[in-house]
């Protein structure tokens, strides 16, 4: 529980809540609730992709084929939408989620048995799976009109001012803070991205605990193709690209340590909404678009340069890090 | 540098050609007076498959044309330069290409000049000195001209209007803005100001984000001219999830099965893309004309059948008319051909 909030999230919120002031003070249609909701909507597939993404860089790894994960996860997920019309929502979601198990399997077993680094593997399956979306599909997309409506209704739907989607990785949220907090899974994979002798020394299979991270980040990229596909009404082979580096920087700017073992779910949730806000906000703003991709850079490079500071402090103190490791052995 | 349009059907040829196609398929009717090959980019692009619809409507109609619809599996030049060497050896009469590269086909179109084969080349340009006469679907002026004619149309010239386009990097988008605001100078546009240009760079995410955006921005705004295929199906999505239908209205360049839905659920009055079926048809019915030893000189005029006719331009470049316009009664039609 301790660490649940440090200094660089804590400043991270705070940045957040300067800058939302700041442009709602300029647009105050940014602050109605109508806004806030088509934000946090347009961000929920971001959090959960963000969340997995930093389950595999705490063991030192990085996955750089989410995206296209998600690109053929939700084209499958359309195309049982499509043929089989009848399917019960659930068994079309759950025909995503297992696809993208499955390809984070592959990435999984290529990484931690057969030794391959982890960017040489995801780039390789990256285009893999890209490839697979159009000799699945057969080069065509499916389109709204070919999608089931049950299918396509889910993303819209409400509860409690709050759409399904956001739900959904309100869900996933705590699910990743209890795995990472209160399991010995999931304390592992600190311990094997901290300090892999170490983690050897203390009995942490470092190849289960591998392939459990990316079968967690394939099995989100499954959930979150199908919430894509059927929010943007559409499934092909280019969705999501070049999606995975809005999830890393995510990451960076939640403060999670490219180096492994260093990362949270509070962090890593407030680095997505920062990209989520910026993202939303500079429509709103109408910001020239000449100037949109420059505002978006530098204000990631911005954060991850206020993270870094901060991030020495916590460095200086070697103990409580020692102290995390040792509870696990115990 | 991605054409809105070509992007979509590219991906579907890729995918055919993936999907382990034979070679090189013929279509062949019985002998004719005049044989003339259709040779387009790829196989299994439905698109190509209306134009060559298009075009054996056009034989029919002519009588005595026999057309031979063929391509590569990939969209490589080299493999359709040998597609079209096959065809030279055959002594068809014409060859109307959409090519994959406007300089690669140079030799092998003056080979079949040499030949005395008449080339044409249509949907994707071979240069000049390869062949007699480009079509063009439309050109720049009408399409933007037309795209500000349908949203007036529908607004009934009232109300604020944005253009969603593709990335701010884009010549043709570009250009089609340019063409647009030329339009919109005129006086019957005076109660239609156009308040915003944004960018969803060709992401049905950030095209659908870039829409949300202009609602907030512009409260009053009323339509939306999207010159892109993935702008104009995101943002009438993004009308129809925001409960905006009746109140914004999106208008532009966009492809019937995608737009089908939207344009049911009245997001979208009017919108607007060439007619491949008619592209095939025009481009068979000038080839006609080529063959039957009619002039192609600049300023002469060739016939498109019952599309009427078209100057052949600077460079032996044509151009058919202005983008065909798709609406509730047609829609649907279409959809099942592209």
């Amino acid at each position: 529980m301790k660490g649940f909030v440090n200094y660089r999230e804590l400043a991270l919120g705070l940045i957040l809540v300067v800058g939302v002031a700041a442009i709602g003070a300029y647009q105050p249609v940014f602050l109605a609730w109508e806004n806030i909701s088509d934000l946090l909507t347009e961000t929920s597939v971001l959090f959960m992709m963000a969340l997995a993404q930093m389950v595999v860089i705490l063991t030192r790894g990085i996955d750089l084929s989410v995206a296209a994960n998600l690109a053929l996860s939700g084209m499958i997920a359309a195309l049982v939408s499509q043929y089989y019309p009848d399917t019960p929502l659930l068994l079309m979601i759950l025909a995503g989620v297992i696809t993208g198990l499955v390809l984070g399997l592959i990435n999984g077993g290529l990484i931690a048995f057969l030794g391959i680094p982890p960017i040489v593997v995801t780039l390789g399956t990256l285009a893999v799976y890209r490839g697979m979306i159009i000799i699945i599909a057969g080069g065509d997309q499916v389109n709204a009109s070919e999608m089931g409506a049950a299918f396509q209704a889910f993303p819209k739907q409400v509860l409690l001012g709050l759409t399904s989607p956001v739900w959904i990785a309100i869900g996933v949220s705590i699910l990743f803070w209890v795995f990472l907090n209160l399991t010995r899974a999931g304390r592992g994979l600190y311990a094997v991205g901290g300090n892999p002798v170490a983690a050897r020394y203390c009995g942490i299979d470092q190849k289960k605990q591998e392939m459990l991270a990316y079968s967690i980040s394939g099995a989100v990229a499954g959930l979150c193709g199908y919430l894509w596909v059927a929010r943007y009404g559409v499934a092909y082979s280019e969705i999501a690209n070049g999606y995975e580096l809005t999830v890393i920087a995510a990451c960076v700017i939640g403060g999670v340590s490219i180096g492994g073992g260093v990362g949270s779910v509070a962090g890593t949730l407030l680095g997505a909404l920062f990209l989520g806000i910026v993202m939303t906000a500079l429509p709103v703003l109408q910001i020239s678009p000449f100037w949109q991709m420059a505002i978006s850079g530098a204000v990631i490079l911005a954060a991850v340069v206020i993270n870094a500071r901060a991030e020495k402090r916590p460095e200086k103190l070697i103990l409580p890090e020692a102290r995390r490791i040792g509870r696990v052995r115990a | 540098m991605k054409t809105t349009r070509r992007t979509v059907l590219q991906l579907a040829g890729a995918a055919g050609a993936a999907l382990a196609m034979p070679t090189i398929i013929t279509t062949r009717a019985r002998a004719a007076d005049k044989r003339i090959a259709m040779i387009v980019k790829n196989l299994g692009n439905s698109y190509f498959d209306a134009c060559a619809n298009g075009a054996k409507e056009a034989a029919k109609e002519l009588g005595g044309i026999e057309i031979i619809y063929t391509a590569s599996a990939k969209p490589t030049a080299e493999e359709q330069i040998a597609v079209i060497d096959a065809q030279i050896a055959q002594k068809v009469d014409g060859i109307i290409v959409s090519a994959n590269d406007a300089d690669a086909l140079v030799p092998v179109g003056k080979k079949a000049a040499e030949r005395g084969i008449k080339v044409m080349s249509f949907d994707s340009a071979i240069a000049p000195a390869g062949r007699i006469v480009h079509l063009s679907a439309s050109s720049t002026p009408l399409i933007g001209a037309k795209q500000v004619q349908m949203i007036a149309k529908t607004l009934g010239g009232k109300g604020e209007v944005a253009i969603l386009s593709a990335a701010s990097t884009m010549t043709n988008q570009n250009s089609w803005i340019e063409a647009m605001k030329e339009e919109w100078k005129k006086p019957e546009y005076k109660d239609m100001p156009l308040v915003a240009t944004v960018y969803g760079d060709d992401q049905d995410d950030k095209s659908y984000r870039e829409m949300q955006g202009l609602v907030k921005a512009y409260p009053n705004l009323k339509g939306v001219i999207s010159p892109t295929t993935i702008g104009i199906r995101s943002g009438a999505k993004a009308i129809v999830d925001g409960g905006l239908t009746g109140k914004v209205f999106i208008t532009g360049l966009g492809l019937p099965s995608e737009m089908k839905d939207y344009v049911l659920a009245g997001a979208c009055d009017t919108f607007a893309i060439w007619n491949p079926v008619e592209y095939g048809y025009s481009s068979t019915m000038i080839m006609a004309d080529i063959l039957a030893g009619k002039d192609t000189a600049e300023g002469s005029k060739l016939s498109m059948g019952k599309k009427g006719e078209t100057t052949v331009g600077k460079d032996g470049e044509a151009v058919m008319g202005e983008p065909f316009e798709f609406n509730k009664t047609n829609v649907e039609e279409f959809a099942k051909v592209f």
